[in-house]
């Protein structure tokens, strides 16, 4: 544990990039180019809550790098004052990998969507979470495909009508937590575009995890699947169906309703009265087995009825870039740096005279 | 009573034997023997894609040859002067290509009826007059292996396993080989298994003292060290000497160097190699995929490395769309693609020259890379340095077309003093370039055209590129009809002038008068050379040149071309460079082209050079 602890205020994830002497506000992050999402998009949330979260980092400007693949959510890195990369569709993991291993001093963040990150882009997700290279990744989960202008996204419900399918769509979504969990994440939240303040929160849980960490934004898109997430939004409904995980806490929707360990070792949702508060299972997003987060995971799937928020999981183990690096260091305390010439002359040589 | 010692001046011999006999490792142990004998020489192992093949058939049969000489060669020669068949297979399999006269040695243990109907033999080729053109050796290679590690403690099986050493030992006899490699591989290879290494010794010295004894062997041939200029020399083969030179290019650059790659057939003793070599800062990634490997090695160049992915062609054409982002995004990047017969999975073991178009063009848009191609397995040092070069130096991905022949080849190389290697300046920015004291991250040197290269943590230089169309200057997104048109001609005149930084194509015409020119490229330059040797030493006139830059072509190449009454263009493709010559040039090149898997005969281009002459 001792590797990943954090110093006092200062972000675990962060711990090899330089502290910065600027005090930074928002509008440093902020470039000079014209937002171009659609009016109403969620993105504009998510990019408004990253600007203002940015300077918690604490990190100089020129150590933060942004690499997106392709969608409406991959624009994000040119609305950023930070270096950035809008890749090519699905590989922003692959390159974020070779970024963030070889340069341990950045602060390295994948912008990625449902289509993406779990469709073109999948194979790439699924292997950097389980490397655990440190770098976070952002997946804006709107379930549907915007700049291709509204087909079903992997993350749609079945039976979606679109232009795609115009009588259902035929294909099984995707959870995009469970799908993480599974692919051995360490971290792992889900969060929503229009709470600035739990969005917030989360973004800087996820800088704080040395490694790869997943975060599932839901995201609205007004054009082509608009009020997807109406359900949480709707003050009334939205108490009743979240579940905010908070670590140490017991895990509670609203105040009649709690989460108890159910049959086979699953989570089910009862009324706190006819358990008893104590039966409540008191969130641990550190539990080593992933069986527990990925119970969460479950709890709300298909629909919305009930939707976890919050950190499902937070376990650290060493960074892929920093073991990459420590055979490097290891290699070189052990026997020296490489010397080219004695490497060409290695084997068995010979001379002519 | 003392053996009579014969001299020659070159000698090609093929080992040949079950994909289980350990005949890549005979070959390797006989050609490092060589090497340290100070002969030049030439390898060509030949194997194939199923790791164990059923045993005794003719798809497992696996072989390795070899051609040294007292003087300099170029190619692993046409035809063995000598076969080493361990079985039937291998016997049947090489038989062909024997020209009469030639030795074969036979391991008659492994002639059983069984063995021999596996491979559709009805009667022992052996017996029925099969090989009456040859000097037949017939000897129990198993069984005297066997017998000779009778004391030793080791399974039969294991004993066995030997032949090969046994083999290895007789052949050593009978070409004088130095044997002090041998033995102190051995020792290293079996240092944990000291059983092992006691019967792997046991069975060396044993075949040597056969051949000592025996009557059957009454001549051992000497083949004198070669001339080769003065220097220190080892033997390399293509892949190492490129792992090599990227760790050269890395240390001469300044630049760590970071490898994203995923295992593919022949390209993956790079990455073997490279991940060895942690002590020179090297990050090796093995990749989910060939996408993965592609797309990190351009992460780690956006963030400052050398940034090199390795690959053969059904990997190439998954890392096309990066490539097409390392166009767009101007940063450097290494694509070494060690080219199989194809297409698709094709023949992954066997060599071909059928990518030069997909480098060229296999990728949406116009989109140009520098293309370069070693032209034999030690000449992949320095053509890896100089693609890393034009890569840093002009912010370009560079393809480095090697081949399968290249990569698993092998001939002696004579060391480079390293002060004396090329240094390349990345020159990272460091500073704001606009008039207003902004960054322009797309604002360009006069000379090269290349964009100021800003890595991550320097402060000032912040900004953001990606596939989209750019502005020339700023590198904002553009959709400007008039800037598109602008940019598409800047990444083609950046690579294009290129050419006036690489040298120009030198020819060889030593009468001053051939009518005819041979022009190749890659990996046949051993084969082509080879042939117009054979022809002006019958006293044909030809001119020969060969392409180490397939993009841009070298200034002088068109005036060259218009040099010669006829041009001929030998590749192992269909015709690929002679479309781009005749495209580019407007030159009736005659193309020479055969996909085998196997690299040219000297002899039968030859042939052809010398018809093209005769056409008068």
């Amino acid at each position: 544990m001792t590797e990943n602890a954090s110093r006092e205020g200062e972000l675990a994830g962060l711990r090899l990039v330089p502290k910065s002497d600027t005090e930074y506000r928002m509008k440093d992050f902020k470039s000079d180019q014209e937002v171009r999402w659609c009016p109403g998009c969620g993105d504009y949330a998510i990019l408004a809550a990253f600007q203002s979260f940015l300077p918690q980092l604490g990190v100089p400007r020129e150590n933060i790098v942004m690499v997106s693949g392709i969608g409406c959510s991959s624009r994000f890195p040119y609305y950023l004052s930070t270096y950035g990369v809008h890749s090519i569709h699905g590989r922003a993991p692959a390159i974020a990998t070779g970024l963030a291993t070889s340069r341990p001093d950045l602060s390295v963040w994948v912008i990625t969507g449902d289509g993406d990150g779990l469709s073109i882009g999948g194979n790439h997700l699924i292997h950097a979470l389980r490397r655990n290279v440190n770098i976070n990744v952002l997946l804006f989960n709107n379930r549907i495909y915007g700049l291709t202008k509204g087909q079903y996204s992997p993350t749609s419900e079945a039976g979606k009508i679109t232009k795609s399918s115009p009588v259902g769509s035929l294909d099984q979504p995707f959870n995009p937590v469970s799908l993480a969990l599974g692919a051995e994440a360490g971290f792992v939240a889900r969060t929503v575009d229009s709470d600035r303040k739990h969005l917030t929160s989360v973004l800087r849980a996820a800088a704080d995890h040395p490694g790869a960490s997943f975060v599932e934004i839901y995201q609205n898109c007004p054009i082509f699947n608009d009020d997807a997430f109406e359900p949480l939004k709707d003050p009334t409904a939205r108490d009743l169906r979240l579940l905010r995980m908070e670590h140490g806490e017991p895990l509670r929707l609203g105040e009649d309703r709690g989460v108890v360990t159910g049959e086979f070792g699953g989570l089910e949702v009862v009324d706190v009265d006819s358990v008893g508060a104590d039966r409540l299972i008191r969130h641990d997003a550190h539990r080593q087995d992933p069986g527990y987060a990925f119970a969460l995971s479950r709890l709300d799937h298909p629909a919305f009825e009930h939707v976890p928020i919050g950190v499902f999981r937070d376990v650290r183990r060493p960074t892929y870039d920093g073991l990459v690096n420590e055979q490097i260091s290891d290699a070189r305390a052990e026997r020296g740096d490489g010397e080219l010439a004695e490497l060409l002359a290695s084997g068995d040589t010979w001379t002519v005279e | 009573m003392a053996k009579q010692i014969e001299q020659l001046d070159r000698v090609i011999i093929r080992f040949a034997g079950d994909s289980g006999d350990g005949m890549q490792l005979t070959g390797d142990r006989f050609t490092q023997e060589t090497a340290s004998f100070g002969n030049d020489l030439s390898t060509l192992p030949n194997f194939p894609a199923e790791i164990r093949a059923p045993a005794g058939t003719l798809p497992g049969v696996s072989s390795f040859q070899l051609h040294f000489a007292d003087h300099d060669i170029m190619t692993p020669g046409d035809a063995p002067d000598v076969l080493v068949a361990m079985n039937p297979a291998a016997l049947k399999a090489n038989l062909g290509d024997l020209p009469r006269g030639a030795t074969v040695i036979v391991n008659t243990d492994e002639f059983t009826k069984r063995s021999l109907a596996k491979v559709g033999y009805a009667v022992d080729p052996l017996t029925d007059g099969t090989l009456d053109a040859f000097k037949v050796s017939a000897v129990g290679l198993t069984s005297m292996t066997v017998a000779a590690l009778a004391d030793s403690d080791i399974s039969k099986k294991d004993a066995q396993r030997a032949k090969n050493m046994f083999a290895l030992g007789l052949l050593s006899w009978m070409y004088n080989r130095p044997t002090e490699g041998t033995t102190s591989f051995l020792k290293s290879k079996f240092a944990g298994k000291p059983d092992i290494l006691a019967a792997n010794l046991t069975a060396f010295q044993a075949g040597w003292n056969f051949g000592e004894t025996t009557e059957d062997f009454a001549v051992s041939y000497e083949i004198k060290p070669a001339r080769l200029p003065a220097g220190t020399y080892r033997n390399i083969t293509g892949n190492l000497a490129t792992a090599y030179g990227l760790i050269a290019a890395s240390q001469r650059s300044g630049l760590p160097l970071f490898l994203g790659s995923y295992p593919i057939t022949p390209a993956s003793d790079i990455l073997h190699e490279l991940s060895r070599h942690k002590r020179f800062g090297v990050r090796t990634f093995q990749a989910e995929d060939e996408i993965a490997g592609v797309g990190a090695a351009l992460g780690a160049s956006f963030g400052g490395s050398l940034g090199v992915t390795t690959t053969s062609g059904p990997g190439m054409v998954l890392k096309q769309e990066a490539v097409g982002l390392a166009v767009m995004t101007e940063l450097p990047l290494l694509i070494i693609d060690v080219q199989r017969a194809g297409p698709s999975t094709g023949m992954p073991t066997k060599t071909e020259q059928t990518d030069l178009l997909m480098a060229l063009y296999g990728r949406n848009g116009e989109s140009p890379v520098p293309v370069v191609a070693p032209a034999s397995p030690a000449d992949c040092f320095d053509a890896t340095l100089e693609a890393a070069r034009l890569a840093v130096e002009y912010r370009t991905p560079v393809v480095v077309l090697s081949d399968g022949y290249l990569a698993n080849g092998s001939e002696p190389w004579q060391l480079p003093r390293v002060s004396e290697l090329p240094t390349i300046d990345p020159a990272f920015a460091d500073g704001p370039n606009g008039p207003d004291g902004e960054f322009l991250p797309y604002l360009r040197d006069e000379r090269t055209l290349a964009r100021p290269w800003a890595v991550p943590g320097t402060a000032g230089l912040e900004h953001r590129i990606g596939g989209i169309e750019k502005h020339a200057e700023s590198g904002d997104i553009s959709y400007t009809p008039g800037n598109h048109d602008l940019m598409v001609r800047t990444r083609q005149a950046k690579v294009d002038a290129i050419a006036r930084d690489i040298p120009e194509l030198e020819v060889s015409d030593p009468t001053g008068d051939a009518k005819v020119l041979v022009l190749g490229w890659g990996g046949t330059y051993g084969s082509i050379t080879a042939a117009v040797r054979r022809v002006r030493r019958a006293g044909g006139r030809v001119a020969q040149a060969h392409l180490r830059h397939l993009n841009p072509f070298p200034a002088n190449l068109g005036e060259v071309l218009r040099s010669y009454d006829r041009v001929v263009v030998p590749e192992i493709n269909l015709g690929q460079l002679s479309l781009l010559l005749r495209g580019r040039f407007l030159v009736d090149v005659i193309g020479y082209n055969k996909v085998r898997g196997l690299p040219f005969k000297a002899e039968e281009l030859a042939d052809v050079l010398q018809e093209v002459i005769d056409r008068d």
